[in-house]
């Protein structure tokens, strides 16, 4: 077992005193992040960023990738406590999580949330361990034509299952291509798109765009709501945990149920939040009392835990052996990646092992350390979140305007994010997703540099594409999930057949 | 949806606006990507080549949804927000443009602390005495941060020149 000693070997990495310490210190940040309104893994992880290209990538990435698992163990406790999604991904939770704090039982509901979501991580943990490795030799194969085949097949698949109507899943991916194509030009230096404006020589930062379409974004529509924050106090005493670890673990079925879901979901751009949804629902379908639901089931909380979190995890399995991230968040983390000059991919797994099995030994001890923090600190971040939203909202803002600053020391970086905050908000409000927007952005200069290689290859010719069984197979999925939405138009049409056809926006 | 209408925005307007500005996104990748060239120089595809097909594939979506939009323009009775809510949002954003135009001007520290003060104001109502604390001593700890133990420094105005920091 060669996965084994590189593992033995990465935790000797991880198990220093510094990325232990990095380790704490990005758990608590990531809880804060995930607490607060407004700061979320992703734009938390881009307003962070900056301040890590000095740390050696190894502690740089752990910090990150600890905030990251903080931000998740984090959602739980506003969606119990306060009836208050602090994560998207966490909405399922507040379903069954907050009548079971209204009930008393905010402890269990607690417990029940944290170790499941620790349970989901760590089977997407070992899924990276032992999948990652084998995947990565696999990709060493590919060459321009694959690559671009794999990502098209990513965006295609947002295409074809995301629940927003596909005309603006596609705009907003394009949109995001064509401000990844602004700048200058790597292959031929010709500068595009800049239209004689010097602050878009550099391009659109994709940091920035995070910054304000997650951060700014997200305080414009909680103002919006205009909530005030009225929640239950919680202390988890240990024997409330025991009690609850003797019962959740009768629900190993569920466990298992929503870690499989939950990984596919995040090895394919399905993301944690509509895993923790499929979740829900998948255990409420099967459950003998689906009536209890809604009411206080410690079954409805565990789903949507274990799922979230065994998608959030695995979502760097494909960002690592691809350099193809699974969710917003990866994206960012492999933003960070290719600033540290590491380039994600298959050669990662050869070039640079100690960076790769450190981070995968961080994230056994991420979640260790994390479900510790959480456990006994849980009062604490009850407590922060009755600071009321008009002290919160303002430091909120001018972190996301000093985070979007340091990214490149420009104040044209600030104005920016404001543009995107908005456009967030509109697109929000629109239901245009935000994540194929992101990805684009991340993902489009590495996109367009592997279709001109197999161009190149080609001579121009299309062909490439379907000229050997692999690529041939990669490119037909990713067709037929961008004509998915297609035959359910047709469908559609075909039902009710005396007009509407533009049926996009339904 | 509400009964009374009067009261909410319409999704229609929105969406049309948003809509016709990614089509103007998409001319404009098109537009220069004509220029740069979009076909085959001697040594492989021209900088135009891959955003070309990019604007064509926005034009495209960005068509769609403002040509549906414009045909269920009449019976489009969805609500985008209402007025109430438009108002919370305005009262955020204006502040929020007004601090980064400040930052300019004052430098973000300044700016934060009045941007933080005012907020406690008018949305906390609270009292200077809590209010004033917060709003010096949040800048105060992020000056600390940046300036002396990350080493990055923020934007700085006149107040920070006169102090000699």
């Amino acid at each position: 077992m060669e996965e084994l000693s590189n593992l033995a070997h990465g935790f000797g990495v991880a198990l220093t005193l510094p990325n232990i310490g990095f380790m704490f210190i990005g758990i608590t940040l990531g809880v804060l992040i995930g607490v607060l309104p407004g700061l979320g893994g992703a734009n938390g992880i881009a307003i962070l960023l900056p301040l890590t290209f000095s740390m050696n990538p190894t502690s740089a990435i752990i910090m990150l990738s600890c905030i990251y698992w903080g931000a998740l163990f984090g959602g739980a406790i506003t969606s119990i406590l306060f009836n208050i999604p602090g994560e998207p991904w966490s909405v399922a939770t507040t379903f069954d999580g907050y009548p079971m704090a209204q009930q008393g039982k905010a402890a269990q509901a607690l417990t029940a949330a944290f170790t499941s979501s620790f349970v989901g991580a760590l089977f997407a943990v070992l899924l990276i361990t032992f999948l990652a490795p084998v995947l990565a030799r696999f990709t060493l194969k590919f060459g321009p034509a694959e690559f671009f085949a794999v990502q098209m097949l990513t965006f295609a698949s947002f295409v074809g299952m995301s629940k927003e109507p596909p005309a603006k899943t596609l705009a907003a991916m394009m949109l995001g291509f064509s401000l990844a194509a602004v700048g200058m030009d790597s292959v031929t230096g010709t500068l595009r798109m800049t239209y004689g404006q010097p602050e878009l020589l550099k391009g659109f930062d994709f940091l920035i765009a995070v910054i304000g379409l997650f951060g700014i974004c997200e305080i414009l529509l909680t103002m919006e709501e205009g909530l005030a924050f009225k929640g239950k106090s919680a202390r988890i005493s240990s024997r409330a945990v025991w009690d609850t670890w003797g019962e959740i673990f009768k629900y190993w079925k569920t466990f298992l149920r929503s870690t499989a879901i939950g990984c596919w979901m995040g090895i394919t751009p399905g993301g944690a939040t509509p895993a923790s949804f499929m979740s829900y629902g998948m255990a409420r379908r099967v459950s003998r009392h689906p009536e209890r639901f809604g009411k206080g089931e410690i079954q409805g909380v565990i789903a949507p835990e274990t799922a979230a979190h065994a998608a959030g995890t695995s979502a760097l399995l494909p960002m690592l052996t691809l350099g193809i991230p699974g969710s917003p968040t990866a994206a960012v983390l492999l933003g960070g990646l290719l600033i540290w000059g590491l380039q994600p991919g298959p050669m990662l797994f050869v070039e640079q092992k100690d960076f790769v099995w450190g981070l995968i030994a961080s994230m056994y001890l991420g979640n260790i350390v994390g479900l510790i923090v959480v456990l006994t600190t849980v009062p604490w971040w009850a407590a922060i979140l009755r600071i009321p939203f008009s002290v919160i909202a303002p430091v909120i803002i001018v972190i996301c305007a000093i985070g979007a600053y340091t990214v490149h020391s420009a104040m044209f970086d600030v104005v920016l994010m404001l543009v995107f905050g908005v456009l967030g908000y509109l697109f929000k409000k629109l239901k245009y997703p935000l994540a194929p927007l992101v990805l684009a952005l991340v993902l489009g200069d590495m996109a367009e540099a592997s279709f001109r290689q197999a161009m190149l290859l080609s001579q121009g010719s299309l062909s490439i594409f379907w000229s050997n069984g692999l690529v041939g197979s990669i490119v037909g999925l990713a067709m037929l999930m961008l004509l998915w939405p297609l035959w359910g138009l047709l469908r559609r049409s075909a039902l009710r057949r005396d007009g509407g056809a533009f049926g996009e926006a339904d | 949806m509400s009964n009374d209408r009067s009261t909410a925005i319409r999704t229609r307007g929105p969406e049309l606006t948003v809509a016709a500005l990614l089509l103007a996104i998409a001319l404009l990748v098109i537009t220069d990507s004509l220029r740069v060239g979009i076909g085959w120089a001697d040594d492989g595809p021209r900088a135009g080549y891959f955003p070309f097909y990019i604007g064509l594939l926005l034009a495209a979506s960005s068509g769609w949804i403002l040509l549906g939009q414009l045909r269920r323009w009449a019976s489009s009775h969805e609500e985008f927000a209402t007025h109430k809510q438009i108002g919370l949002v305005v009262a955020v954003l204006v502040p929020m443009v007004l601090y980064v135009g400040l930052i300019f001007v004052l430098g973000i520290y300044l700016a934060s602390a009045l941007l933080i003060g005012f907020f406690m104001f008018k949305h906390g109502k609270y009292k200077a005495k809590v209010a004033l604390p917060v709003a010096i001593g949040v800048p105060l700890f992020f000056y600390a941060a940046f300036e002396r133990w990350f080493l990055v420094p923020l934007p700085k105005g006149p107040i920070e020149q006169w102090l000699g920091l």
